[in-house]
């Protein structure tokens, strides 16, 4: 069971350490794309 | 009585990054990113470094999204098994929504981005891997026949075979064979496995070997694999594959997960205090087996002797 006031980190932690890690694979991904292009052309 | 998972899996907290990554079980996909990048690095040809971590990325998206769509519907049955009853889901740490939604966005985006950057040939064969994985063996076979891990073992074979494809551009004899190592070690991995946690498996009504069969089965089945595959780990080196660094190994290797085999094979579980440490060894040491043979297999690639 798991209620927010059960739970150490508040719901606004969590969805900040979410948020993080989805813009942090977001910019991976297009730098990911950029290098992709690259070797596809080269 | 069928176990459900809790009422606050509706959970009124948002989804942590750290359950969704649990869903991808994480320890599976590292067995699966090193047999899929020993495939590319062990095939003739070379690619880009970028497209070789590219291939190598996606069957470890595609890996994690066919483990997620897995738990998102065996979530009930993981509820009620000791070893998974912990998982995000059967904790009602995550939705089932968020788990089924994050699962499709992996497995679509890792399909994609394969067949754009490395080429479809290894996209096609990523997809059929991941339906493999989440229909035919989680939905169709795991809960019907014992045989399930036999077939369902394909699914693990498939990621030796797409990184050499990426590599490759074609399908050869050699990732077949590789395919079908990884084939013919599944079952007795998760056969040391269910004896030791067979009680768990029959509580929530899966079919595994030793829950239907007997046990006695199980240990001759488990035998017979291994004894199946010590000539087919060492077929690569036959079929002029690889040198005899690779050779050598999967000989000792598989001569050694045979004696282990055997011990299994010939005992009996003394009553309810035996602590099962032979069939412990056995699958701890199928883990070492499949990494070290792999391991080998790239090494190869490299030493001559």
């Amino acid at each position: 069971m798991q209620e927010p006031e059960n739970d150490p980190r508040s719901i606004e932690q969590i969805r900040k350490s979410r948020n993080r890690v989805l813009a942090l694979s977001l910019a991976a991904f297009v730098i990911l794309v950029f290098f992709i292009s690259l070797a596809k052309m080269g | 009585m069928t176990p459900t998972i809790p009422a606050s899996a509706s959970t009124s907290l948002p989804a942590d990054w750290r359950d969704l990554f649990a869903l991808t079980k994480p320890r599976v996909m590292s067995l699966v990113i090193f047999t899929g990048l020993c495939g590319l690095i062990a095939a003739p040809e070379r690619i880009h470094p970028v497209l070789a971590f590219t291939a190598v990325l996606c069957i470890a998206m595609g890996a994690g999204g066919a483990a997620a769509l897995n738990q998102w519907w065996e979530a009930d049955l993981d509820a009620g098994m000791k070893r998974t009853s912990k998982r995000p889901l059967p904790q009602g740490r995550l939705d089932r929504t968020t788990a089924r939604d994050f699962a499709g966005v992996l497995c679509a985006a890792s399909v994609f981005l394969m067949g754009f950057a490395v080429g479809w040939l290894a996209a096609a064969i990523l997809a059929i891997s991941i339906i493999y994985y989440a229909v035919v063996y989680t939905i169709w076979l795991k809960p019907r026949t014992p045989q399930n891990i036999v077939i369902g073992g394909g699914a693990g074979a498939f990621p030796p075979l797409i990184g050499w494809v990426a590599a490759t551009g074609h399908i050869s004899l050699m990732p077949v064979v590789l395919f079908a190592i990884i084939f013919f070690w599944t079952p007795p991995h998760f056969w040391a496995l269910a004896l030791f946690v067979k009680s768990d498996y029959a509580k929530v009504g899966i079919p595994m070997m030793p829950v239907v069969a007997g046990e006695r089965s199980t240990r001759r089945q488990i035998l017979i694999y291994t004894v199946l595959l010590l000539p087919l780990s060492v077929l690569p080196w036959w079929i002029g594959g690889t040198g005899a660094v690779y050779g050598l190994s999967a000989l000792v290797l598989s001569g050694l997960f045979l004696a282990l085999s055997l011990r299994v094979a010939f005992r009996e579980r003394s009553g309810p205090e035996d602590t099962m440490k032979p069939e412990k060894q056995l699958f701890a040491y199928s883990v070492i087996y499949l990494f070290a043979l792999f391991a080998a297999l790239v090494v190869d690639r490299f030493v001559v002797l």
